[in-house]
């Protein structure tokens, strides 16, 4: 077949049925499941007296809900102090125990945030369809699968029949020519690429990430890039399979092996997009103009580069825009015209689905090692994204900088990205995170939060305010 | 699931862009491990002056008097008028779930964000999409008029206002059907078990390394 992106043909291999009123059924191939989207799903199964149709495909987590503080870690689920979430945990574990579903509990070896967890297993293959009931399910797609986030009725459907009832999404692909400057990150990358387009500029397509920038990036950079599809309004967010690909699949946990191994991975080769494939939309960015981005508002497509400006109310055209911007800078109590590097932060978050990876402890150690955080700074959390993440930095000294320049060193989860655990900024604090939300209370009620890469939130922490990474050398003043 | 045909009720805003999906329900709800109760705290951190908690009684709450649901005049509101990118964030389900449970039946905004507004059909909750302008139109309306109210029909597929005025609006077929013949899903997709079991034959049989792999 020809002109066929690689999202048509991941569609296609995976369509069970197509019905005369537009819907489609296609079938899954990898279920991930977290604590707090499926405790209704496995409650309407019971209900309705059905049981998973297949187990091989279902892997399950907690990481939401749980402490990333060693000492609560350490007591278990017994010893997580709050009530309603300790009952979740619990809730999880015994629904998987009970319908046989593979669970990494919350301790061991291999438990992480779910989109860490998935690819660092080898359970997330290209080619494959995955689903998750969490809305940053198109990190997977770096890995050239059909992968995107479902609510909980959607969890209960998959678990029930394999499938999902939905209907194809346009083609977009977004292109990045060109090579990135020193000190700048897929992290700003995929920023500028929301700021561009909006947060609603993906609605209803599967975005391509193409071009010179994604070929030259790791398969952890393509994760964080398309993590944050979402963000651009787009449930999925891929990259065309390439040699990276295959060398990261090699050797992972649940991956096939040997003479299956290349049968797969012969396959997967085919997974790129025709030269004269048809895209809905098409988005042409040039990577060498990119410089690190900082969100300063409350929505990510709110973005400035480091070295821009606070948008001012009075520069705003369009109506709604002008009332946006307005409110945000409100709620951020900032001033619109004032550099963003004046900004003092009072936390530093890095961790969650986006940049928790090994790349990205590596990339804030580097930047932190040897240096101090600054004194204003209330706290500077370091959360890897996983049991085998933690194992690694610990393996390269890692949390040993860490530890030794002033940064909390914890246990996995998904921990400040959204609060739900006892990691939260108070009213009115400002956080460098390295998240991939800035909603109004997203960390924490009242709490301001700005969107940055790893490298320059670690930068932040020594400084006390946002600082372009480009141009820190780490001198306290 | 609960059918929706048609509805006509009190109209209530929320008169902003890009409502998030925390911003409907905060995380701290998500705890629950329950499908109900979600109403009280509905757009939680706007409605009340302090920070809500997982299972506390709102009623003695201090609120918020100049959040708009909280006027007397849209108390009991069960059509929620909102702007573009309604529910965009999380996949939560809990969002439409704590729509529903304060009592609304249906959201009319120009876009949705996708896994909204999917997750709404699973639930009986209606998202009506309109354009800007015919917002623009409900919005002023409603303001202008207290207990304005707006009958919907989702056979006819058009809002209905005071003065007569039709808006005609666009809605998948196959999402239409299961919302007007309240369908469970699930039980209609396992009639197509043999399609789904012949698909996993081929499928194993071409790439044998996607099953039994996680165990
Ligand atoms: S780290 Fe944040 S965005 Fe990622 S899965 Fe956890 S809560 Fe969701």
């Amino acid at each position: 077949m020809s002109q066929t992106t690689v999202y048509d043909k991941l569609w296609d291999s995976h369509l069970v049925k197509q019905n005369a009123d537009g819907s489609a059924l296609i079938y899954i191939d990898r279920h991930i499941l977290h604590e707090v989207t499926s405790p209704q799903a496995f409650e309407g199964l019971r209900i309705a007296g059905r049981k998973p149709w297949r187990l091989d495909t279902n892997l399950a987590t907690p990481d939401h809900n749980i402490s990333t503080d060693p000492t609560e870690r350490a007591a278990g689920v017994a010893g997580i102090p709050d009530n309603t979430s300790r009952i979740q945990v619990q809730t999880l574990d015994d629904n998987c125990d009970h319908f046989g579903i593979k669970e990494f509990k919350m301790n061991e070896m291999g438990q992480g945030i779910v989109h860490v967890m998935g690819p660092e297993l080898g359970a997330t293959m290209p080619g494959l369809t995955v689903v998750c009931g969490d809305s940053h399910t198109a990190t997977h797609g770096a890995l050239a699968c059909l992968a995107h986030g479902i609510g909980t009725s959607e969890v209960e459907h998959v678990l029930a029949s394999q499938c999902l009832v939905t209907k194809k999404m346009k083609n977009m692909r977004v292109t990045v020519d060109g090579v990135l400057g020193a000190g700048v990150t897929p992290k700003d990358v995929v920023l500028a690429i929301i700021a561009k387009i909006g947060t609603a500029g993906g609605n209803g397509h599967a975005i391509e990430f193409a071009g010179s920038v994604f070929r030259d990036m790791s398969i952890e950079g393509r994760m964080t890039v398309c993590n944050m599809a979402i963000e651009a309004g787009a449930r999925v967010g891929l990259v065309a399979v390439d040699e990276k690909t295959i060398d990261y699949c090699r050797g992972r946990k649940f991956m096939p092996a040997g003479e299956s191994f290349a049968k797969a991975a012969e396959y997967w080769r085919t997974l790129v997009s025709d030269a004269d494939a048809v895209f809905d939309t098409e988005v042409h960015m040039n990577g060498s103009e990119i410089a690190p981005q900082v969100s300063w508002g409350t929505s990510p497509e709110m973005v400035v580069p480091v070295t821009g400006n606070i948008p001012r109310v009075e520069d705003q055209i369009d109506a709604v825009k002008k009332k946006g911007v307005e409110r945000a800078l409100e709620y951020m109590g900032l001033e619109g015209g004032a550099p963003i590097s004046s900004v003092a932060v009072d936390r530093v978050f890095i961790g969650s689905c986006t940049n928790s990876r090994i790349e990205d402890m590596r990339a804030a150690a580097a930047v932190v090692e040897g240096r101090t955080v600054s004194d204003s700074i209330k706290q500077a959390l370091v959360v890897p994204g996983s049991q085998m993440v933690k194992e690694q930095a610990e393996a390269e000294g890692l949390d040993r900088i860490f530890i030794e320049a002033g940064l909390d060193w914890r246990e996995p989860g998904c921990s400040m990205c959204l609060a739900m655990n006892a990691d939260k900024l108070g009213a009115g604090e400002h956080c460098a995170s390295t998240s991939n939300r800035n909603f109004e209370g997203r960390q924490g009620n009242g709490g301001r939060t700005h969107l940055m890469s790893p490298e320059m939130a670690a930068a932040a922490a020594i400084t006390g305010h946002i600082v372009d990474v480009r141009e820190f050398t780490g001198d306290q003043s | 699931m609960k059918a929706f045909t048609q509805h006509s009720g009190l109209v209530g805003p929320m008169d902003r862009a890009n409502v998030d999906t925390d911003m409907i329900i905060p995380k701290q709800f998500l705890k629950s491990i329950k499908r109900s109760g979600f109403g009280p705290n509905l757009f939680d951190e706007l409605r009340y002056m302090d920070e809500g908690q997982p299972g506390q009684d709102c009623t003695h709450r201090p609120v918020n008097p100049d959040f708009p649901l909280n006027l007397p005049r849209y108390s009991g509101a069960s059509i929620l008028l909102a702007r573009k990118n309604f529910g965009c964030g999380s996949s939560r389900e809990h969002a439409p779930w704590a729509l529903e449970d304060y009592g609304f039946r249906a959201v009319i905004a120009p876009s949705y964000a996708d896994i909204f507004y999917n997750n709404c059909f699973k639930n009986g909750l209606l998202p009506v999409i309109l354009s800007e302008q015919q917002l623009d139109v409900l919005f002023a309306e409603m303001y202008a008029d207290e207990g304005y109210q707006l009958t919907i029909d989702l056979v006819e597929q058009t809002v209905v206002c005071p003065n007569g005025e039709r808006f005609a609006f666009e809605i998948d077929q196959f999402r239409k059907d299961c919302l007007v013949n309240g369908l469970d899903e699930i039980g209609l997709t396992l009639q197509s078990a043999q399609a789904i079991k012949d698909y996993e034959k081929t499928r194993a049989a071409q790439q044998p390394w996607v099953f039994g792999a996680i165990k």
